[in-house]
């Protein structure tokens, strides 16, 4: 098979989660894929199952979920098949991760200059306390003043602190990819900006490829190359970020656009009409037919399959083809 | 509120109520029984040793001054002279103590290893059958009761299987090592005398482990629960995201996360070791404080039991002020 | 997280994870068959208990279980199983009796204390510390000691040790109560003082109360039955778990039996309250509840 991203190429990616209530289909084949460098926003409301994604990538889903189906290629290797040895050497050496909320994040008891040594120490193979002159080169990299931090315990650092701790621990091993799961969506809004700014420029400066986890329109905007669009556990759209911005295909993106402010936009905001579907019990054919304002009756019966409609714009909608042939624009 | 204005306010309390407590001792022991001269000598005593028994008692003279005479003998340590062993109620306590300190002290440390160990083997892995032993193991520590425990692992390991002693803190021709503790496994240590330190250690082990094993229970529920609590946070989630092994997030990250709720509840079941003592004492025949108390009561010794049982309130109120104090200290909050 | 959409439906929804709780929790099935069992034994007694569980015959004393005598016999000759089973009455009753007396100290006490406030809530509040400064069973010891020991004084003394847990939660609930608005209102209506008490501030304490009841019916056992064993509970020969396991202790070699049967009903029983308790627990913390 050939594969859509050079570094990581997702596909048909399942996961399940056991309650109470039934199974939550969670995932139910996800589509994802990047080139090294890139940066791809994964967008979509609160539940479409973007977090959980990134946390099936990184293999850290825990009871009462599971990866049911899927394949994870990072890096030429099949990420699901690793034994988690194996995996535990790609985890925070070749892919970092950090955490919608920072100083949650962060164990209480340790301090933070420990907690970032311990990375290095991993990935280099040596004890943590040879790692600090890194560790201090990195603390300045993020913009804190290693004097002070070092020796600080999480619960003595703000949320912007923290997180700049939790983006040095992320990139202290150089990894080809970081991924992001709302990384400022729990901070100040001046705090935001900022954190975005250093995740640009470090990355710009090491040349990872991020993955960027996020609700907000705004965000992918400014940071990401690419984008993907995800609805109740499907992906169903992607496409270039400009691309996106200017033709969305997909109805969902298209409400999704409309749903955010804009500076020059004199027409009124709009809330796509209905509620995110249970997972439980998720509608038939495509998830989004309840919702869509142009459903069409094939949409009931049959869930449409992400096909590459121009170059480079991929979309999971019956308007712009069928089943594997793609049909003149609607 | 800083910690010396807490731990003044703390002591004071205590005062307080170690007070009242004197008082419901008083109460129990001077109050309730209708006629406690008779029910010691029994119905037809001749006249003349009612009153040689009440005089020695105090019970010739008006309540309140025996109250007094209690409160001031109590702050000196002076409870007066027991019925029994005609000793100073005061030098009795201070020989059996000793041995009551030494066995909650082993039960502590082997609940303390035991439980801590099973409730983190049980959190981690929930659900797997060390969890369900561990669980079983733990309801049974607190639903068997004490002294029942106790004759089956004397039948078993003494009687039938001859493993180990079967009471007592030495054998019959042993001399206890010279006193400076009162505790016999300090002691023959410090004299250098291990046979008897090793003889010490066999007659204390099956005790300490019955006592132990409601503490055991305890810790084991509380640690797993905090554990399994600890376990969920997020700080867990970015220590497996930076690949560290599974026993390194475990035994780094979470054990020591998980240890404050522990701790706290080590405190206090300290405190249920001298209830358990009472229990455990009689059926290992342990000369220790919960065994003279038990038998001054069966005997109606009212100076015995009266100091005896102000002195093991004092005791468990030290305990609890010490859990207490422990629990601000650790509480980051107190910290900041 | 987001892995759930959640369409509302809150009250079904909690129902169903209530029923989900109870059947997951295999351990709170088994602690209430336990229970059930124990009732029944208790009810029955007179119908399950082959012989007379206080009748000596010197002539079979000590001997061993058989067909004849299921759990064997006792030094006085009784037959252990009878004893056993009519032992379940005695502790039904202590256990009822001792959960009405001291659950009512215990929410007078806290009521008074959480609805008056100020001094008298200081006063009461110390007196409970003073109670709690004891090792509970040594306290209940003293007492049924001083009172002389039999079932009446062994409730009575369990029931003095065991209220202020009551004491303390009906006063946080008082408390709670309190200060709503509706009391207010009555207050406002010219409700007076006892009044409001009694029929608005008391009744509402009731049920966290019943739940602490439930969750420490083990502990009652227990207590009743390392005061029999102690001597210091039910005498001879009113047949009590915690006293048969002590008249076995002498013939503890050769008539294993006498202490182990009784031991077995002990713990049994106690399992079967904690399970429940647990389950009780589990159900009512709002964490699990998730």
């Amino acid at each position: 098979m050939e594969l859509r991203g050079k570094l990581l190429d997702v596909s048909g990616l399942k996961v399940s989660f056991y309650t109470y209530r039934g199974v939550i289909k969670a995932l139910d084949g996800v589509e994802l894929w990047m080139d090294s460098g890139e940066r791809l926003g994964v967008v979509g409301e609160t539940g479409c199952g973007k977090s959980v994604t990134s946390l099936a990538v990184m293999r850290l889903i825990e009871q009462p979920g599971e990866i049911q189906a899927g394949k994870v290629i990072f890096n030429g290797k099949s990420l699901l098949e690793l034994s988690e040895e194996n995996m535990n050497r790609v985890r925070g050496i070749e892919m970092s991760m950090i955490f919608q909320e920072p100083r949650s994040s962060l164990n209480p008891v340790m301090k933070v200059g420990y907690q970032i040594g311990e990375a290095i120490a991993k990935s280099k193979k040596m004890p943590i306390k040879k790692t600090y002159p890194e560790v201090r080169e990195m603390l300045k990299l993020v913009g804190l003043d290693p004097d002070r931090v070092m020796n600080s315990y999480p619960h003595e650092l703000s949320g912007g602190m923290s997180q700049r701790v939790m983006i040095g621990m992320g990139l202290a091993t150089h990894p080809k990819l970081l991924i992001a799961d709302e990384p400022t969506s729990a901070l100040d809004v001046t705090i935001q900006a900022q954190i975005l700014e250093l995740l640009d420029e470090l990355a710009r400066k090491m040349g990872n490829a991020v993955m960027l986890i996020t609700h907000d329109m705004g965000v992918v905007a400014e940071f990401c190359d690419k984008v993907m669009v995800m609805y109740a556990g499907n992906s169903v759209e992607y496409a270039s970020t400009v691309e996106l911005f200017e033709r969305p295909l997909h109805p969902y993106t298209g409400g999704l656009l409309l749903a955010v402010p804009r500076v020059g936009r004199t027409d009124e905001l709009k809330a796509i009409k209905g509620t995110v579907p249970d997972l439980v019990d998720p509608p038939s054919g495509c998830r989004f037919h309840p919702r869509c304002p142009r459903v069409m009756e094939i949409c009931k019966e049959n869930r449409p399959p992400l096909v590459q409609v121009e170059p480079g714009h991929f979309v999971a909608c019956y308007l712009y083809g069928n089943e594997g042939e793609v049909k003149e624009n609607a | 509120m800083n910690f010396g204005q807490f731990l003044l306010r703390r002591l004071f309390l205590m005062i307080i109520v170690l007070f009242g407590v004197a008082c419901i001792v008083f109460f129990i022991a001077n109050i309730i029984p209708a006629d406690p001269v008779g029910a010691i000598l029994g119905g037809n005593a001749p006249p003349e040793a009612i009153n040689r028994l009440k005089a020695k008692l105090g019970y010739d003279q008006p309540l309140i001054i025996r109250f007094g005479n209690f409160i001031a003998g109590a702050l000196r340590g002076d409870f007066g002279v027991s019925l029994k062993t005609s000793n100073p109620v005061m030098k009795d306590i201070m020989n059996y103590f000793p041995a009551t300190m030494e066995l909650a002290i082993v039960a502590i440390i082997i609940s303390i290893f035991l439980g801590i160990t099973l409730g983190v083997l049980s959190a981690v892995h929930r659900n797997k059958a060390i969890d369900q032993f561990s669980r079983i193991f733990s309801i049974l520590g607190v639903s068997m009761p004490v002294f029942w425990i106790g004759l089956l692992l004397l039948l078993v390991f003494y009687f039938k299987l001859g493993w180990l002693p079967g009471g007592g803190r030495l054998g019959f021709f042993t001399y206890p090592p010279p006193r400076v503790t009162g505790m016999y496994l300090i002691d023959s240590a410090l004299a250098g005398q291990w046979d008897t330190f090793k003889e010490a250690l066999l007659h204390i082990l099956l005790p300490a482990f019955v006592l132990g094993y409601n503490a055991t229970a305890s810790i084991a529920r509380i640690t797993r629960a905090s554990m399994l609590d600890v376990l969920k946070q997020d700080f867990i989630r970015t220590a497996k995201s930076k690949g560290l092994k599974r026993n390194v997030v475990i035994y780094r990250h979470a054990l020591r996360n998980s240890m404050i709720p522990t701790i706290t509840i080590i405190g206090l079941v300290f405190g249920g070791l001298l209830e358990g003592a009472v229990l455990t004492e009689t059926v290992f025949s342990w000369p220790g404080l919960g065994r003279y108390i038990t038998t001054g009561m069966l005997f109606l010794d009212y100076p015995a039991v009266m100091g005896g049982t102000l002195y093991i309130a004092f005791i468990y109120s030290l305990a609890n002020l010490i859990v207490d104090i422990l629990y601000a200290l650790l509480d980051p909050r107190m910290r900041m | 997280m987001e892995k759930t959409a959640k369409v509302s439906r809150p009250f079904m929804d909690d129902l169903k994870h209530t029923a989900f709780l109870w059947r997951r929790s295999r351990l709170t099935m088994i602690g209430s068959v336990i229970i059930v069992i124990f009732l029944l034994i208790a009810a029955f007694a007179p119908l399950i208990a082959p012989y007379s569980p206080v009748e000596q015959n010197l002539s079979i004393k000590l001997q061993s279980p058989s067909w004849q005598h299921l759990f064997g016999t006792d030094q006085f000759g009784r037959d252990i199983f009878s004893r056993v089973i009519t032992g379940s009455r005695t502790a039904l009753w202590i256990i009822f009796l001792v959960s009405v007396i001291s659950g009512s100290i215990g929410i007078i006490i806290g009521v008074t204390a959480g609805y008056f406030g100020g001094i008298v809530d200081e006063v009461l509040m110390r007196i409970t510390d003073m109670f709690l400064a004891f090792p509970s069973l040594v306290l209940a010891m003293a007492f049924a000691a001083m009172l002389g020991p039999n079932l009446t004084n062994t409730i009575i003394a369990i029931s003095i040790v065991s209220w202020t847990t009551y004491a303390r939660l009906s006063r946080a609930e008082a408390i709670k109560v309190k200060s709503q608005p509706y009391i207010e209102a009555i207050r406002a209506a010219g409700g007076g003082n006892l009044r409001i008490m009694f029929l608005h501030v008391l009744p509402m304490c009731i049920s966290p109360v019943l739940v602490q009841l439930t969750l420490r019916m083990g502990t009652i056992i227990l207590t009743a039955a390392s005061l029999g064993f102690l001597g210091l509970g039910v005498q001879p020969p009113t047949p009590e778990w915690g006293a048969m396991v002590s008249d076995g202790r002498n013939f503890l070699i050769d008539q294993w039996w006498i202490s182990t049967f009784p031991g077995i009903f002990i713990a049994f029983v106690v399992l079967g309250f904690n399970l429940l308790g647990d389950g009780i627990r589990d159900m009512l913390d709002p964490r699990l509840r998730r």
